[in-house]
């Protein structure tokens, strides 16, 4: 029974909805881009575009600070925008960077392909470009000076090496039989840090390592307490547990307390990330091992702006620092943690 | 003789095709998990299976009843995941920011804040779908896709985690060696169809969904109940919102919820219950629920490649919802003794809804 004028209404709520969200996205840009860090020092006065992917996680929004911060620390003026997912929001931000002419430019590229023409027009108004956490696929790889980030498929390996120190130190005998709770179905953390355990797996425990089961937790607590949970009931013998975060870590952990095992004891729990819930766990005996994924790449990026706003050479691929923390650190550790 | 008449009564009941594919899902489940269906104690808790379906269950059996009721009236309600979200959110955030966060007048007014949030949602639902006459799909699509950005501006983008011993008992505590979300959900569910069953409210939801015009004019105020099932939908979200952030004692802004209306539809279709309107089972969204609730389970029980999770899902339900379609049993099983019920109220409905499911399914797997 929708009449003309019931069909009126919903088109005018509907355009109202979708104006407001307009309203939203250029409070966003306007504010994003007057967002500032106020410098100070004499001599020239480094302006650097950031345009980050978005804020979809903690990781993420620890990311985001940890550069506003650096940027005011080192006294840059910092152009930042927020994408929100989307490729063409983070392309009309670098042109716009372009267009008002910074020294230098930085993103996280929301996805891997589709860069070229954009970065061909910085590279013409000879502005440097950097790469953050995540990597491109470009046919021309001088239109990028850097990339700083994680490498995940080195997470997996370190996580890998880790569980051998933890598997000696708890003086354990006998099979190793792994659950691995997975991330994202097809994102690059999840397959490259599954890659990298298995590496190190097959390369040097090829008998006694196997992984019973695999499944995805989806990067949650949620996901990792159920998946768990079905593990622990199909497979009761599970000794190790490998989570591709912190967070399903921790949901798996209820589950395991849940089924009468204790945590980091009858079960092994290795985890990559290092939130700061996560150290709590661990510090508590519940995780054995942290693999550090670090967002707070700030200030080594300010260093390199500065490098590629003198024109010196940088390297191509620079690591972010990251350390391997176990249950001894975690205490040390957990009050300097910031996200 | 008897027999077959009996069999003939009971696979005609509306339960029968929802109740038969949980049994079977649940089978399933035997060879790879041997000890399936034991139930042991553990820490002076039941422990098991069963006991980890349902209560990871109870938080999709809670949002599709609240769904059920909805759809009853040819509405459908797309916010619920954003309601559990904000619920969660604004909880926990307010018992995070208590000195003492195991006091129970504490938990109990962050409780009462969250779900007076779910309760302005659906009010808002049913204010744009009741009085300004908006398409509930677009109604309630608004608070889906703020709502979550509302959740994660309490959350400040992060995750808020709790230490509070009253609070986990809601979604993840045990009384009487049960899940306490079982009791949770036995009350909503018993109130539910109580007040619809027992009063004449499910016959005025009935009556609205199949005719709201029709309904008006015979005196009854369409509008005035439309609003009350988005009210009551938004509020089945919110206590489905305290259990899933109770569960994990966090409250996940961006994931808590993702997809549960999705999977709350399903179910209430799985259960029997028109897209349409004009008629529903509370009792077959239960059993939906369960449905989805032990797919999942299976899905890790049986080791499906993590890959395939989703197209796995898809084929069982699509298998499930031509199942429940009178005229598939009757072209599959010829005239036999599932077929010939073409004029059999009961058995028309699932056969209106059965292309709906595949529809949603697509939407989940794109």
């Amino acid at each position: 029974m929708l009449n003309r004028r019931n069909f009126l209404t919903a088109a005018v709520g509907v355009a109202v909805a979708g104006g407001l969200a307009a309203c939203a996205k250029e409070d966003d840009s306007s504010s994003g881009s007057s967002d500032s860090g106020s410098g100070g020092g004499g001599g020239k006065k480094i302006t650097l575009g950031f345009a980050q992917v978005g804020s979809e996680s903690g990781w993420r929004t620890a990311n985001t600070k940890s550069v506003k911060e650096a940027a005011k620390e080192a006294g840059y003026t910092l152009k930042f925008s927020d994408a929100q997912q989307k490729q063409e929001n983070q392309i009309s931000a670098i042109r716009s960077y372009i267009a008002q002419k910074v020294d230098v430019i930085a993103f996280s590229p929301v996805v891997v392909t589709g860069w070229d023409a954009v970065l061909k027009e910085a590279k013409t108004a000879k502005i440097p470009v950097i790469l953050t956490d995540r990597s491109i696929k470009t046919s021309d790889d001088s239109l990028y000076v850097s990339f700083i980030g994680s490498d995940f498929i080195d997470e997996g390996r370190r996580a890998g090496k880790m569980l051998e120190t933890v598997l000696q130190k708890a003086g354990h005998k006998g099979p190793v039989k792994i659950a691995q709770l997975e991330g994202t179905t097809g994102a690059a953390p999840a397959l490259e840090r599954a890659k990298g355990f298995k590496e190190i797996m097959d390369a040097e425990h090829k008998d006694d390592w196997k992984i019973v089961v695999s499944q995805t937790g989806d990067f949650t607590r949620a996901g990792g307490k159920q998946v768990m949970a079905a593990f622990l009931q199909s497979d009761p013998d599970i000794n190790v547990l490998y989570a591709h975060n912190d967070d399903m870590a921790l949901g798996a952990i209820q589950s395991i307390e849940a089924a009468g095992k204790k945590p980091g004891k009858d079960i092994l729990i290795i985890s990559v990330d290092g939130v700061k819930d996560g150290f709590v766990a661990m510090s508590e005996g519940k995780i054995n091992g942290i693999v550090e994924c670090n967002p707070l790449l700030g200030p080594q990026l300010m260093d390199l702006v500065k490098k590629a706003a003198d024109g010196e050479t940088v390297e191509r691929r620079i690591k972010t620092k990251e350390g391997d923390f176990l249950q001894e650190e975690a205490k040390e550790a957990l009050p300097t943690r910031k996200y | 003789m008897t027999t077959t008449s009996r069999w003939r009564a009971l696979s005609r009941h509306h339960l029968f095709w929802p109740v038969a594919v949980l049994v079977v899902l649940l089978l399933v489940n035997v060879p790879f998990t041997p000890d399936f269906f034991s139930v042991k104690m553990t820490d002076g808790h039941l422990y098991g299976s069963l006991v980890s379906i349902v209560l990871f269950g109870s938080p999709l059996i809670l949002v599709a009843v609240g769904m059920t009721l909805v759809i009853a009236t040819g509405g459908i309600d797309l916010s619920v995941g954003a309601v559990v979200a904000i619920t969660g959110a604004l909880t926990c955030s307010y018992i995070s920011d208590q000195a003492d966060q195991d006091a129970l007048s504490g938990v109990l007014l962050a409780m009462g804040i969250g779900l007076a949030a779910a309760v302005v949602c659906g009010l808002w639902n049913g204010f744009l779908v009741a009085r300004m006459g908006i398409q509930p799909i677009i109604a309630t699509l608004i608070i889906m896709v703020a709502g979550r950005g509302v959740a994660q501006l309490i959350t400040d983008g992060q995750i808020i985690t709790v230490n509070s011993e009253p609070y986990k008992l809601i979604g993840g505590g045990y009384w009487l060696t049960l899940p306490f979300s079982i009791f949770v959900v036995a009350a909503v569910v018993a109130v539910t169809v109580a007040l619809t069953r027992r009063t004449a409210l499910g016959l005025l939801v009935e009556s609205v969904g199949g005719n709201a015009e029709a309904s008006r004019l015979v005196g009854i105020r369409s509008r005035r109940i439309k609003i009350m099932v988005y009210v009551f939908c938004a509020l089945c979200a919110g206590i489905a919102g305290l259990m899933i952030s109770s569960n994990t004692s966090a409250a996940d802004g961006n994931n808590a919820g993702l997809w549960i209306e999705l999977d709350a539809i399903l179910a209430v279709v799985i259960g029997g219950t028109s897209l349409l309107g004009g008629r529903f089972s509370v009792g077959g969204t239960v059993v939906g629920a369960l449905v989805i609730q032990t797919l999942t389970t299976t899905i890790y029980t049986i080791g499906v490649p993590t890959q395939t999770n989703l197209v796995f899902k898809a084929a069982v339900v699509i298998i499930v919802c031509l199942m429940q379609s009178p005229k598939f049993r009757a072209k599959v099983f010829g005239g036999g003794r599932f077929g010939g019920r073409r004029g059999d109220r009961q058995a028309a409905t699932p056969a209106d809804t059965a292309p709906a499911p595949e529809a949603v399914r697509t939407m989940e797997v794109s």
